[in-house]
């Protein structure tokens, strides 16, 4: 897949709770494939002190009107400030990088996101429900209103929630759910918190679950330069960027 | 029309703008953002005589108006850049020099001897100043006898243009360059990253892996020209310029200190377009100053 370096346009910013935010962000031409579990790299041009760009799960995307979607967390300087931005400005991106999630035909899956990692399970939960497999979506926050909108991923599957406080859902973290002692999945896919993530590793392989994990390491290029994302695979340091994010678990040392 | 093309001793560059090793992986990865025959030359990944892991993660921090990083070197060894890399990049229009590290003098003898067989590879970069290898790399670059070892030997196998790049981590840099010079390097490339450090005060541990780390990015370019126009006077052989270089404005400073072509670096990280813009920045530069030729702005800093 050809990467490009565009200009979008903020076109639209709603704020998700104190944490999180969904920015939809318009391109000038029709924007190429994008996968799911892609992300994009932008960069951040209303704080000088962010010197290198922030990369970014892609939370949806429309191409009728050439819009992507990405679900941030502020973490530090580089997303607060994309926060800030205002309506019409303008921001740099490279994209799309990374591989994607491997969707499976008429299986049972189970997605599983926690706090920010629930950003590329929306994109992926569609491409799952239209290859015809069944889809349950778990989101786990810390408290109900920490909670995203569940309405989007209504459309394509089961939406379940955990919250830590139990005010929403079943209390607990997602990977506690009673959903995965009571029923039985072919597929998992996380993105979020690593011990999270490590906790559905752990229920897939003693399940016979197939498991993919969305990973986040720092990043410089996030196009395969600069060899600063690596991760420690069976097969030797791996690029994030390029040869992931998506990782089978079969492949990590988890 | 002006004119862009330098020259590195026999090495022809259509225009003084080339990329820094570890920033620009194997040029493939940039083939996407631009037309790589556009630049006077790209400086591929660092190469070691045998496959290396590199550093554990993390290995990068960002940092005030730049960055540090610990990658360590990783890379498949020499003989799978021979085998399965050279044959995709070797028709690239432009000159593809190889960055050739190691942790032994031998190591470094070989290596070369071996990229010395590949036709469409005219130079290498011998990389005597990587701060994130345990043994070798910077230490080879930090004193006269050994970097004055290493080059000789290298010299008496490698055929094609030398350029050797210096390490920053030193008192005075016009030695080692002249020590350099002394053993048949056709030229010098510098700086390499500076030796730096980060922790986070939260949690008390240090933010790399390794501790310490390069630092590169526009916070160490005032440091770089400095050594740029100290070599320049001090050697006779041509100086490539880098550290920090983030626009044609920037190129064209290291031009006046010196050099005679420049490398960019981290900002390829930022803008994979940089490196042409660079180019015609300096071709509107030239334009707007009258110049018609860029080799009447190498060293041509005014002090009076």
């Amino acid at each position: 897949m050809k990467k490009l370096i565009q200009d979008f346009e903020l076109i639209k910013y709603k704020e998700l709770n104190c944490e999180h935010f969904v920015l939809d962000i318009k391109a000038k031409e029709a924007l190429p494939e994008i996968l799911p579990g892609q992300f994009v790299n932008v960069k951040v041009d209303n704080n000088s002190s962010v010197f290198l760009r922030r990369p970014l799960s892609i939370h949806n995307v429309d191409y009728e009107r050439n819009v992507i979607q990405l679900f941030v967390k502020r973490v530090g300087e580089g997303t607060k400030s994309l926060g800030e931005l205002k309506i019409g400005d303008t921001l740099s991106v490279v994209y799309p990088l990374g591989n994607a999630f491997s969707i499976p035909k008429n299986a049972k899956t189970l997605l599983i996101g926690g706090g920010c990692g629930v950003a590329p399970l929306l994109y992926l939960s569609k491409f799952l429900h239209q290859a015809g497999n069944e889809v349950t979506i778990i989101l786990g926050v810390r408290s109900a209103h920490d909670s995203v909108s569940l309405e989007a991923y209504k459309p394509y599957g089961r939406v379940l929630v955990t919250t830590e406080d139990g005010s929403q859902g079943e209390k607990g973290y997602p990977t506690q759910h009673s959903v995965l002692t009571n029923e039985s999945f072919d597929y998992s896919f996380t993105c979020g918190p690593e011990p999270m993530m490590k906790a559905v590793a752990a229920y897939s392989k003693a399940n016979d679950v197939t498991c993919e994990v969305s990973l986040e390491n720092m990043m410089a290029c996030g196009f395969g330069a600069c060899l600063c994302c690596v991760t420690d695979t069976k097969k030797g340091n791996k690029c994030v960027c390029t040869e992931g994010p998506i990782f089978n678990i079969k492949d990590l040392k988890w | 029309m002006v004119n862009l093309e330098v020259k590195l001793k026999d090495l022809v560059l259509k225009n003084p703008v080339m990329t820094a090793s570890g920033t620009f992986g194997f040029g493939e990865e940039f083939a996407d953002f631009i037309d790589l025959s556009d630049l006077g030359g790209f400086i591929v990944k660092g190469t070691t005589r045998h496959h290396r892991e590199g550093n554990p993660y993390p290995r990068m921090a960002e940092t005030a108006s730049g960055m540090l990083n610990a990658v360590g070197l990783q890379n498949k060894g020499v003989e799978n850049f021979c085998n399965d890399i050279y044959p995709r990049i070797k028709d690239y229009k432009t000159n593809v020099m190889v960055n050739v590290s190691g942790s032994v003098v031998g190591d470094y003898v070989e290596t070369a001897a071996m990229i010395n067989e590949l036709d469409h590879i005219p130079g290498i970069e011998l990389n005597i100043s990587c701060p994130n290898v345990k043994e070798g790399g910077m230490a080879f670059g930090t004193s006269c006898a050994s970097a004055e070892e290493v080059v000789r030997e290298v010299r008496k196998v490698y055929k094609k243009h030398l350029m050797v790049k210096l390490s920053p981590n030193v008192t005075d840099i016009t030695s080692i360059a002249k020590a350099v010079e002394g053993q048949g390097a056709d030229s010098v490339s510098l700086i390499n990253t500076l030796l730096g450090m980060a922790i986070d005060a939260e949690t008390r541990k240090p933010l790399l892996s390794t501790v310490t780390g390069g630092l590169s990015g526009p916070c160490v370019k005032p440091v770089a020209l400095r050594m740029v126009w100290q070599v320049a006077q001090a050697v006779g052989i041509p100086v490539v310029g880098l550290g920090g270089i983030m626009n044609a404005k920037d190129a064209i400073e290291f031009i006046l200190a010196g050099a005679t072509a420049i490398q960019i670096g981290t900002a390829n990280f930022i803008d994979p377009q940089v490196s042409v813009k660079i180019v015609k920045g300096i071709e509107d530069y030239m334009i707007r100053h009258k110049v018609s030729d860029i080799n009447d702005l190498i060293g041509a800093i005014s002090l009076a």
